[in-house]
Order: structure tokens, then sequence, then C-alpha cells
């Protein structure tokens, strides 16, 4: 059937703010779904309340509601505007749940709303643990065997009918408490009689407990004519116990067979179809038992997800994009491969390469939390490594996480502790990876690490290999190692900086000796055919191989460095960014090239750049790309501190740092020689000192007096930074940080107590500068800005203040010779302005004052960054309507211990826009009254 | 585990194209048509179909071993491949079911493969120059030794080798009883007698050149073509055979060759592709219920879209989504039907197992 015209009008609902579980992969299915409704010439409505988000730009939609996700927004939205349908599946749970509200509700049948992409009913079965058991049942489907026991007896029953091991979950406990895994009958009965008493309405289910199997995603399409193409078959690394978002994974699956993966393929097909009538993306889980290869089904989710974001950057095949034109009436067949542009949509990719993700988690953020991974999401964030074999994908994944490693090992970061690695092997948390590792390298039996593990032993293997290599590397220098396993190395995923390290050796040396053996990167595309068909679509990742497929052109370049994992402190702001750098380029006539290694992102979409390379924000990547393509130069300041912190090495290396130079930069950095640019202007700024341990610490808190505030350098979100209000904390915070953080230069600043906070973003060509906002925080200063409400326009500054941030902003804006945007923060303390910091960088209030005030300022601060366009040239007419604040959002809740405590440390994952008349507003009242409460130390 | 420094090995194409590699499976040289396979699971299906016989096959898919070999999941006796081309190469394997490694096999089976190419320099040089022939070796990297075995190797147009694969004595399978098929046998593979039997099916298996009365003598109540490897042009003895069932109106199923043996028959004629379909993500749409279906593809001849134009015995009822190249054809007025592509799959999406219905429903309906 092709395309259903009566739809003319589209609403899509975002998922809003993120939080962990629900990240920017909704930004990216909603810009694609935005994107290709356009296409066809349908008028597209989106609601999300995240103004971080580029899914609310006018680049991508045509009506925009940065609103609550909320009946009465939705409401609001359908009295205005003519919707035709509505578009639930692209903004995850939160929209779903929103969708189905409305339903209830009866708005959509009021105005006509057609719902589109999803069967409602569908959503009822898959949520519904009890009502999906019953559908697999009917389809003939196999699913974990269970029952919920309200009784000793009726447990003892149910444990006799499914037999051991088994689980024991009581209904209605946080955190799975009172339950737990059963492996033998003599322990049943007294853990059925505690998960019955921890119950709060004594209920248990009890169910086969399939722990250690092996847990596969697969990711579908189907059509409203029915047919359903598989897009990716995704394989955990971690098996089933491990929540998929905590799960390393990799895809294409490694250790199926053909005859497993087909029934596996058939059953997803089958629920997909048994399910309901839709068209749109779809996720299936599954777990196969390793002992027979037997598949019973775990659940279903008729939506786009996050895996399927994974999935449609592993593959190449835009789900989102293609989900979207299904759900307006077309079929796969009158459907174009996006990235062929010749072959058919309807067909199922094949890949010639492998990708490994892997979780990025920050556990440090939340502290007292339970660490150990598990059947909730934990979580922040994640990275991509693709590569031409699993060993090159999984090294650069482990390059990409930004955690201080080269890779997985050959670092020199090894734990040797046998009775940790043995405990972590089988309880995972975050570094499971890095012990399986350092258990080879011990020489723990490899039986031993697969007992307590339970990962497939091919996946075991491999790492075993890169251990057995290493000590081969580690036999020669520099001078005798054979050019043979120097490549091997390299097509295994090595970094110079690894291999340095196993030869004792420097990685500027490793990499001149590889270059004159002619070991080179080269780049192949990802196509979703394996070569099969020619492919038009620029997406790249690096290997050691013989055919390099991507041409540098003569065209004049400019490279974009992403910001990599998501994590507090650094998210979707900064793709945002990113994004708006590449357009703003493109459309001044350069050739655009975007590096980054974060499948959830937009940036990473190959329609954005017109090239994408899909490689770790790691010198040695970006290095590589760089001498490939020669660009005129490298944009840093878009994307966040991991962009940032490169640019020491490309001024180094003569790379040209577009826009503000790496000098003006680092200085803004370096508190000592900042603090004298500040003094030079007669700008004031709290007393501060700079310490490297713990007795000139305290020497100096006597010089400064209390309370103190405590703050390394060169960290991301504010990490380890207290407020400490005597001398025994500063001793203790101090000798802690040090430990973390050795040789760190540590920040003294007297702490300005109930000050205001307020920060300005501004853009400046060298000469010129425009404030684009100044932001007033609701609570007092000592909260990390990120964590605060911040309100545009300040809303209780006297002109006398306003003038004072005005006037500094642009002295320390032109000290610095701020090309681009810059981010000062300030506290206010009895009329006087003090500058608390600087970043001449993209900040993570821009994109929400860019959406506040309905101009592209990223835009605008990219061409001045490039020389194209001056202040000056520039109309600036931001839309000024009452107040607009920045919500900060938590996910406290999935770390049941922690308490909810705010600090000089940021701790939120995501934020909301919300506007406001005028300050008699009920919610600004009421946000404003409970300013005080969160404030710790 | 030990550190292993591996044995070299070099590929020569016809074209004087150098590869680099080492030595997996047996060490020695081997020749053939070289071919690619996009499919991401079912290497030892794919090496132990009869349609690749004689071809060196270029598994697409990174990592190849790694669930080992499994006795049951065979298509045929034993390999019919000449040889492997691989990117990376497990011979350890983590199927707890599996019976022994891929070395292994390929070891007893005498298959001689190189391993760590760069694969995909190959697909995208066939993709650009077509199909060509190709020698492997562990043995020698004395090129003009290298150069003397490729000439030896036979061109792949024009080469008959369906009755190299096919059984020397009939045999039969499933059930006495049952609906009985008499299956040419021009390569067949093991699970197009599984789909059948599955469906209550007496399978009278017939060598290639079995005389047609022979066939007829046995009395089955239809008729079925195999798969196969090799040009279908020079297979007289097989497109008689067709003529002769089509002549008494018996209901009759090809699959692959048996597919391009039928169109022949009826006077359409068969091309050699630029480098063919293999692998098991292919879009076809069977024109007649509108449905899409993913096959699984093994093929390097079609039937000419340009012939079947200008016939009125035979329609088109499948459609390659990608080229557009005909799937499927049913013989005008009779009761038969074939497809170019494999419904018994394996390996592969079962999506096209219906047809194997549609034969039966025929064979019911007569």
């Amino acid at each position: 059937m092709p395309k259903d015209n009566n739809i003319k009008s589209v609403l899509i609902i975002g998922s809003g703010p993120i939080i962990i579980g629900q990240a920017c992969e909704f930004d990216y299915s909603g810009s694609q779904a935005s994107r290709s409704l356009r296409e066809e010439g349908i008028e597209v409505t989106l609601i999300n309340s995240n103004p971080a988000t580029i899914m609310t730009d006018p680049v991508t939609a045509d009506n925009i509601y940065l609103l609550p996700l909320e009946k009465k927004c939705i409401i609001q939205i359908l009295k205005k505007h003519k919707i035709d349908a509505v578009l639930p599946t692209m903004g995850g749970q939160t929209a779903l749940n929103l969708a189905i509200d409305c339903d209830k509700a009866g708005i959509w049948e009021k105005f006509n709303v057609k719902i589109i992409g999803v069967d409602i009913n569908a959503i009822e079965t898959t949520e519904n643990r009890e009502k999906f058991r019953l559908k697999m049942h009917e389809l003939g489907i196999d699913v974990c065997k269970g029952e919920t026991a309200t009784s000793f007896l009726q447990g003892k029953e149910i444990a006799q009918e499914i037999g051991f091991p088994l689980v024991i979950r009581p209904s209605y406990t946080l955190g799975g408490t009172g339950g737990g895994f059963v492996e033998k009958p003599e322990y049943f009965e007294k853990a059925l009689n505690s998960g019955l008493h921890a119950s709060p309405i004594h209920e248990v289910l009890v169910e086969r407990s399939i722990l250690g199997w092996k847990e596969y995603e697969v990711e579908l399409i189907r059509d409203n004519n029915g047919n359903v193409i598989i897009i990716c078959s995704i394989e955990n690394f971690d098996p089933m116990g491990v929540h998929t978002g905590d799960s390393i994974t990799v895809a294409p699956a490694m250790t199926l067979p053909d005859t497993v993966y087909q029934e596996m393929r058939n059953l997803a097909i089958k629920m997909i179809n048994g399910i309901g009538q839709f068209a749109g993306g779809c996720n299936v889980q599954f777990a196969v038992n390793p002992e027979d290869d037997s598949i019973i089904a775990i659940e279903i989710n008729p939506r786009v997800s996050r895996s399927s974001a994974l999935a449609s950057k592993a593959t190449g095949y835009p789900i989102a994009k293609i989900a979207a034109k299904l759900a307006i009436g077309y079929n796969l067949d009158e459907l174009n491969n996006q990235i062929t542009k010749t072959t058919s949509a309807y067909f199922e990719p094949a890949l010639d390469y492998v990708i490994v993700k892997i979780p990025r988690w920050n556990f440090d953020k939340f502290k007292g939390s339970d660490r150990h991974l598990g059947l909730q999401m934990k979580s922040v964030g994640e990275v991509m490594g693709i590569g031409r074999n699993f060993q090159e994908a999984l090294q650069k994944a482990c390059q990409s996480l930004e955690i201080k490693r080269n890779g997985l090992g050959a670092d020199g970061k090894e734990v040797r502790d046998q009775e940790q690695i043995v405990d972590s092997l089988k309880n995972p948390s975050w570094n499971r990876l890095f012990h399986i590792y350092d258990a080879f390298k011990l020489g723990i039996p490899f039986s031993t690490i697969q007992d307590l593990s339970k990962i497939d032993k091919w996946f075991l293997n491999q790492i075993e290999e890169l251990v057995v290599l290493e000590a081969e590397i580690e036999k020669f220098t520099l001078d005798t190692i054979p050019t043979d396993l120097l490549r091997v190395a390299k097509e295994k995923g090595y970094a110079d900086r690894q291999i340095a390290h196993l030869l004792k050796a420097l990685e500027s040396e490793v990499y001149q000796k590889r270059i004159d053996l002619g070991i080179k990167r080269v780049y192949k595309l990802v196509d979703t055919c394996a070569a099969e068909f020619e492919a038009k679509t620029p997406y790249y990742y690096s290997s050691f191989e013989e055919e390099n497929e991507s041409i540098a052109t003569d065209k004049q370049k400019i490279v974009v460095l992403g910001s990599g994992p998501n994590r507090i402190g650094q998210g979707i702001e900064f793709d945002y960014c990113c994004v708006h750098g590449v357009l703003a380029a493109r459309e001044c006539g350069y050739e655009t090239i975007m590096i980054n290694c974060n499948p959830e992102t937009v940036s990473t979409d190959f329609d954005v750049a017109d090239k994408l390379y899909f490689e770790p924000v790691f010198w040695e990547h970006i290095y590589d790309i760089i001498m490939h393509e020669k660009p005129i130069g490298v944009i840093v300041q878009l994307g966040g501190q991991t962009a940032l912190k490169l640019a020491e090495k490309l001024h180094r290396y003569g790379i040209k740092v577009i826009g503000t130079s790496f000098e003006a930069l680092d200085l803004a950095e370096d508190r000592g020689s900042f603090s004298d640019l500040l003094k030079a202007n007669d700008i004031p700024y709290p007393k501060y000192g700079v310490i490297e341990d713990a007795d000139t610490a305290i020497s100096l808190s006597r010089k400064l007096g209390f309370p103190l505030l405590v703050r390394p350098s060169y960290v991301l979100g504010g990490q380890s930074m207290k407020i400490v209000i005597n001398e025994k904390e500063l001793e203790s915070h101090v000798v802690n940080l040090l430990k973390d953080i050795p040789g760190n230069k540590v920040l003294l600043d007297h702490f300005l107590e109930g000050a205001y906070e307020a920060e300005a973003d501004a853009i400046c060509d060298g000469e010129d500068i425009y404030i684009i906002g100044i932001m007033q925080h609701i609570e007092p200063a000592g909260i990390h800005s990120g964590d605060s409400y911040a309100v545009l326009p300040p809303y209780n500054l006297g002109d006398f203040v306003i003038q004072q941030i005005e006037k500094y902003t642009k002295k320390i804006a032109l000290a610095l010779k701020t090309v681009g945007l810059i981010n000062i923060q300030f506290a206010i303390k009895d009329d006087r302005v003090y500058i608390i910091e600087a970043n001449p960088r993209a900040s993570r209030t821009v994109p929400f004052i860019c959406k506040a005030y309905k101009e592209p300022y990223v835009n605008f601060a990219t061409k001045v960054m490039l020389g194209e366009k001056k202040i000056k040239d520039f109309d600036f007419k931001p839309t000024k309507n009452g107040y607009a604040i920045k919500v900060p959002v938590f996910s406290f809740n999935k770390f049941p211990n922690v308490n909810k405590e705010l600090g000089p440390e940021m701790k939120s994952t995501g934020e909301a826009i919300y506007f406001i008349e005028d300050l008699m507003d009920d919610y600004f009242l009421n946000v404003y009254s409970e300013r005080n409460l969160y404030l710790s130390k | 585990m030990k550190y292993n420094k591996k044995h070299p090995a070099k590929i020569l194409l016809q074209d004087g194209t150098i590869f680099h590699g080492v030595s997996i499976g047996k060490k020695g040289t081997a020749g053939g048509e070289i071919c690619f396979n996009t499919g991401m699971t079912g290497y030892q299906e794919i090496y132990t179909d009869p349609s690749y016989f004689g071809q060196i096959i270029v598994n697409t898919h990174s990592h190849i071993g790694n669930y080992g070999t499994l006795k049951k999941e065979q298509e045929s006796g034993a390999p019919k491949i000449n040889g492997v081309i691989i990117n990376s190469f497990s011979a350890d394997f983590s199927r707890k079911q599996a019976d022994t490694s891929l070395q292994q096999y390929l070891e007893e089976a005498g298959i001689v493969g190189v391993a760590e190419v760069d694969t995909r320099k190959i697909v995208r040089h066939i993709r650009d120059k077509g199909a060509m022939n190709v020698i492997i070796s562990s043995e020698t990297e004395d090129e003009a030794t290298l150069k003397k075995e490729l000439e030896k190797v036979p061109k792949m147009e024009g080469l008959e080798l369906a009755s190299k694969v096919s059984t020397k004595e009939a045999y039969t399978v499933g059930d006495e009883g049952g609906i009985k098929i008499a299956a040419l046998d021009l390569g067949i593979k093991q699970n197009i007698l599984n789909s059948l039997v599955e469906r209550g099916c007496h399978v009278k298996v017939f060598p290639a050149r079995t005389a047609v009365d022979e066939i007829f003598g046995w009395g089955a109540d239809g008729y079925f073509i195999s798969n196969g490897p090799g040009d279908p042009a020079p297979l007289d003895f097989a497109i008689d055979t067709v003529k002769a069932i089509l002549e008494k109106d018996k209901p009759l199923f090809g699959i692959c060759l048996g597919h391009q043996v039928m169109a022949l028959a009826c006077g359409v004629s068969t091309y050699k592709m630029h480098h063919g379909h293999r692998g098991i993500n292919h879009p076809v749409k069977n024109l007649e219920t509108g449905k899409g279906e993913i096959t699984s593809q093994n093929h390097g001849f079609a039937v000419s879209e340009e012939s079947i134009k200008s016939s009125d015995k035979v329609s088109v009822t499948h459609m390659n989504l990608n080229d557009q190249t005909i799937e499927g054809i049913k013989i005008n007025g009779k009761k038969a039907f074939s497809v170019q592509y494999h419904p018994e799959s394996s390996p592969g999406p079962h999506d096209s197992r219906y047809l194997f219905d549609n034969f039966i429903d025929l064979i019911k309906n007569n």
C-alpha cells in the first residue's frame, strides 16, 4: 500500500529529559522520524520538554512545543493545530505512556487523531507480565517458567513443577530485596519464607533461573502488509542476569549457528505478528540455553528503543526513518535502501565488520550506591567501537570510554588481587571486562573464569588471545619487533600507546615505526550489504587492512570533534552543539567531517555531516583521520571537555584549532594565570589558592577562611568538588582527592555563603561580543550550575548587578581573545559580582538559550569561529516573553540507597525547559521556596 | 593458550591480482570460480551445498568458525566447495552441541583455505570486475606455478557439473504411502528432502541422467527438479526430462538450477550473471500475493528477463527487489512452477517455505 494521503499533519511525542534508561537515542529517532515525514510533505508538530534536543529545533520540525509531556499540553496543541495522526513510538516509554493516557481519556478520538506506528492493545500485552505470558503461550512460544505464590504451600508446589535452580522475586519490594537465587531444594524453604515476608503483600514470583543463559536481542521492522525484516541481531557479552542496557553487546550475533538464529528469527516474527497490527520498529529479547540451544522469549517492545538506535548505527539501516515511513502507509518494498540508494529497503543488512557497545557508568556520582549490575539499568551512556574483527571493535570501544584507559589492557593498570578479581567475575560491576583480562593475565584458569562469569567461551577466548599476544610482544623492543607481529597488534585494535607500553617505548616512536613499515589505517564503509552493492553514504570506520575506501577530496574541510559517551556533566547538549556546528560549517561551503563514538547521538547520523568517521574521540584515531583528510582545522569547542582536552595535542602537532586558540583555552583552565588576568582587568573573584598536598591545604585554609570550595582542575561536571567547613573535612577530602587523581592541582576557593549564582553565555569574534543570555540560578551558590534551576533572564538581579555581569563578560571574552562561544559563571553577594569560572567553549546552557530565545546561536558562533562572519553581521532578534526556567532532572530513583543531596559536584542526568509568564507563577514560587532544601557540603 | 605464528598462504585471481593470508583447513592448493556469500550465519550449510561444487567461497562475515560444526547441519554428506577465503578464522568454538571445530572439519574433508585476508577488498573487486577463477595455495608462493595451476581451472560458462554431484543410485526418503515425489537430483540439498518429508512425502531421488521412462515408471504424484552447480545450458538430458513431464501435465516444482532448466525447457534462455546472488538476505516480491520474502540465494546464472518477455509459455511470479531479476515463474496452462532462490533455505530465513505447501496443494488438487 502506498502512502496514506489522508495524513497531512503528524504529531511526534518526544521522550522528555534524559534519565537513566532513556537517553538521547530518542532525540536521534525523533529527529530522524521528523525529517522522514517532512520529506513526504507532511507537516510535523513536535512536543518535548527537553531543550537540548535537535528534534525540537526549527531545522527538524514545523511546529515545536517545548512543553511538559502532559495531557493538557497535548490538548493545547490539538486545539491549535489540525493534527491527523500521532506517532508515539519515537519517544521511548514516556511517549507511549502519554499516548495511552490520552487514549484512555478519549483525547485522540475527540480531536479525530489517528494513532500510527503502534497498536495500543499491543502495548498492553507487552507491558503486563501476565498478559505477555498468556500471549506467548497462545503463540506457542516458550517463556521463562514461573508463577506467583501467595502461600508457603503454593510456593512449594510451583518449585516442584519448575525445578531448580530457580529465582524468588518478592512483589513490590525495591531493588529486589528479599529475593534471590536458589540453587538446590534444601535452601528453598528458608528462601521462600524470607521472600514471602519481605513482600508487603506476601506474594512472590517463583521463576526458573536462567541466570547464565546467553542473551540476545533482535531488531525488527514490520510494515502494514505483514512484511517483517530483521535489521540486526545483537548478542550480549554479559549473559542473562545483567540488564541489556548495562551489558556489553556485540553485533552481529557471534556465536549462533544458522539453525538457532533462524529459529530465533521465526519466533521474533511470530511475536511481532502475534501482538497486534502495526507498522514500525520493534525489539525482541531472547535467552538461549547454552546446553541445548533452546530458546525462550524474554520481552518485546513495539517501538524504537535504545537498541534500535544502536542497531541503526551498527548496520547503517536507519530504523526510525524507515519506521516513520511505514507508519504513514508505505510498505517496505516501496522504499529504497537509504545507504545504497539503488537497492530495496526490504532486505536484511549483512555486516562484514563487528560492533561492540560498552555502557558508561557514573557510580562515582552516587556515593553509597550499589555498584553491582543486575536487573535494573544503571549506566548513563554508551560507546560503540566498529572493527573488522571483534578484538579490534572491543579495543576501540574501550578507547572510547574515557575512563583513563588506553584500551583493554597493556596500560599498566591491571588489578592483581586474585580475590577481588574472582569476586568481580561472579558479581559483575562496571569493570568486569577489565577483570576478565586481569584474570587471564594472572593465570586464573579458563574454566574458572567461564564458570564464574558464564560468558560464552568464544568471547573469553578472544580476550585470552589478546593476553597471549601481549606476552609475545613483550619479548621484543621497538627495534626488534617483527613487522608481522606489529601488524597483528594493530589489526587487533591495539593503540600505539598500548604497544608502546608493552615495548617500553614512546607512543610517538611506535607511531613512527609503523608508519615507516607501512602499517597504516584504512577506512572501510558501513554499507548495510557487505560490499555486495555500491553504497553512496559516507559512513566510515578504520581498520588495518589493504584497501582504503574513504577517498579524501580536495575541498576545504572542517573536522568537528564529538563529545563521546554521555555521562553526568556532559550529555546531549554537546551533541546538539556539534550537529549545529556541522550544519553551519556546511552552510559556509566547507566539507564537514564528524568524529564521534556515541551511537545514541544525532551527530553520528550519516545524514548530518558530509563524512562521518565512527571512531573513538581518542588522540591516535583523530590524528590518523586528520592526516588522511588534511582539514583546514578542527572545531573543539562544541564537543564538551572530551573535544576540548584534545586541543593541546592538536596545537602541539601544528593542527589548527578553529576559533579561540589553544593558549586561550589553556589560560582559562589554569586558575593561576586566569586569576592574574582577572586582577589585571580589575575583575573581582573569590580569594583562592592552589595546593598539591594536604599540608599546604591546611595552611592556606587559615589564610582564606572557611567555608572553602575544594576543586580539582581539569575535571568534568565538578567531579570531586566539595564545600568544606573545617580543617578536618578539608584534610580528609584533599587526601581522598589526591589518591584518586594523583598530581592534581587542587584549588581552594573561599566559598561565598548565601551568594546568588548567575551565568552568562556569549559569542565573541575577538573584537565585538554579544551576550546571548544571562541566567540566574534559583538555588544559592554552592550547587553545581548543572543541578540548579536557572532562570532566563534573571528574576531579581538589579540593573547595577546586570551591568557588572555584562561588563565583566565582555572584558573576559576579549582578554581571552575568544573567537566563538564563552560561558562565565558568577557569584553575587551584596550586589558585588565575583567570577567563579570562565569556559571559552559551548556550555550546557547554550541549547537552552537557543530554544528560549528562538535563535540559532551555535550556528552564529560557528560562522564566527570560521571567520566567515563578525558579530556585527548578525541581526540578533531574540524572542523574549516572560521567563524560561531550566529544570534539572535526576535519576536518584535508580539508586535506592542514595539520598538526593546537591553540592558542587553535578548529579543530574538531564534537563527540561519550562516557560512562565511572570514571577507570580506557582511553579516558580514553589521551586523558589525549596531552593535551600538539598544543599549539602 | 600459546601464541601461534601462522603458515602463510596466497591467493591469485585470474586477472593477476594477488592477496596474502594464512593457511587454514588442509595445507594444499585449490582452484575454482571465486564467489562471495554475504550470510552472517550458516557457513557449514554453505560449504556442503552441492550447488557450490567446484567453487572457492569468500565469506564476507568477519568471523567464521565460532560455533564449530555439527554433522546434522550439513546439506550433503561432505563439503562440496573447492576452498574458502575468510577474514577472521576461529579454530576454537563455543557451541556445546557441536561435534568438531571448523579447522578439523575442513582438514578432514581436505578443503584448503586462506584466512586473514581483506575479504572486503576481494568482494569489491569481484563486484566491479565480475566472476572469475582463482587459485589459492598454502603450499607454494611461486607465482609461475600458481599461474599454471590456475590455467587448469575450467571456465564456469558452459560447464556441466550437475551429473558430478548427483547421486549414483536412486534412493528413497520418507515413509512409503505418502505423496510420491520423483526428484531429479542435479545436486539436491538435504533440506529440500527434509522439507518434503516433513510434509508427508515419500521421495525417490533419481540420478541426473536417469532415462525419463524410468522416472515415469515409478508413478510419482509430483515431480521435482533440484538445485545444483554449473551452467544450466548444457543440461539437455534434464531439459528433455522436464519437457516430458510438462507434456504429461504432471505437478512440477523446480528450485534454482531446476528453475533454470524449466525455463530452458519452455524456450526461455538463461545467462551468466555478472557476479551472481549468494547470501541469505535477498528481497523477493511475490507478484501474485504482493507480499515479500527474505530469501536464501546461491546462483551465478539466471533466467533472461528479455527472453521471458517474448514468451507466451511462461509468466513471472516472483521478482528480486534489488535488481528486478526473475526469481520465480509459472508455466502457463500447466501445474508447474519454479523459483530461482532456495525456499528450503538452510542457511537462511524460512520465509519461503510456503512454496513446498503450494507444491503439495498442487498435487492434492490434481
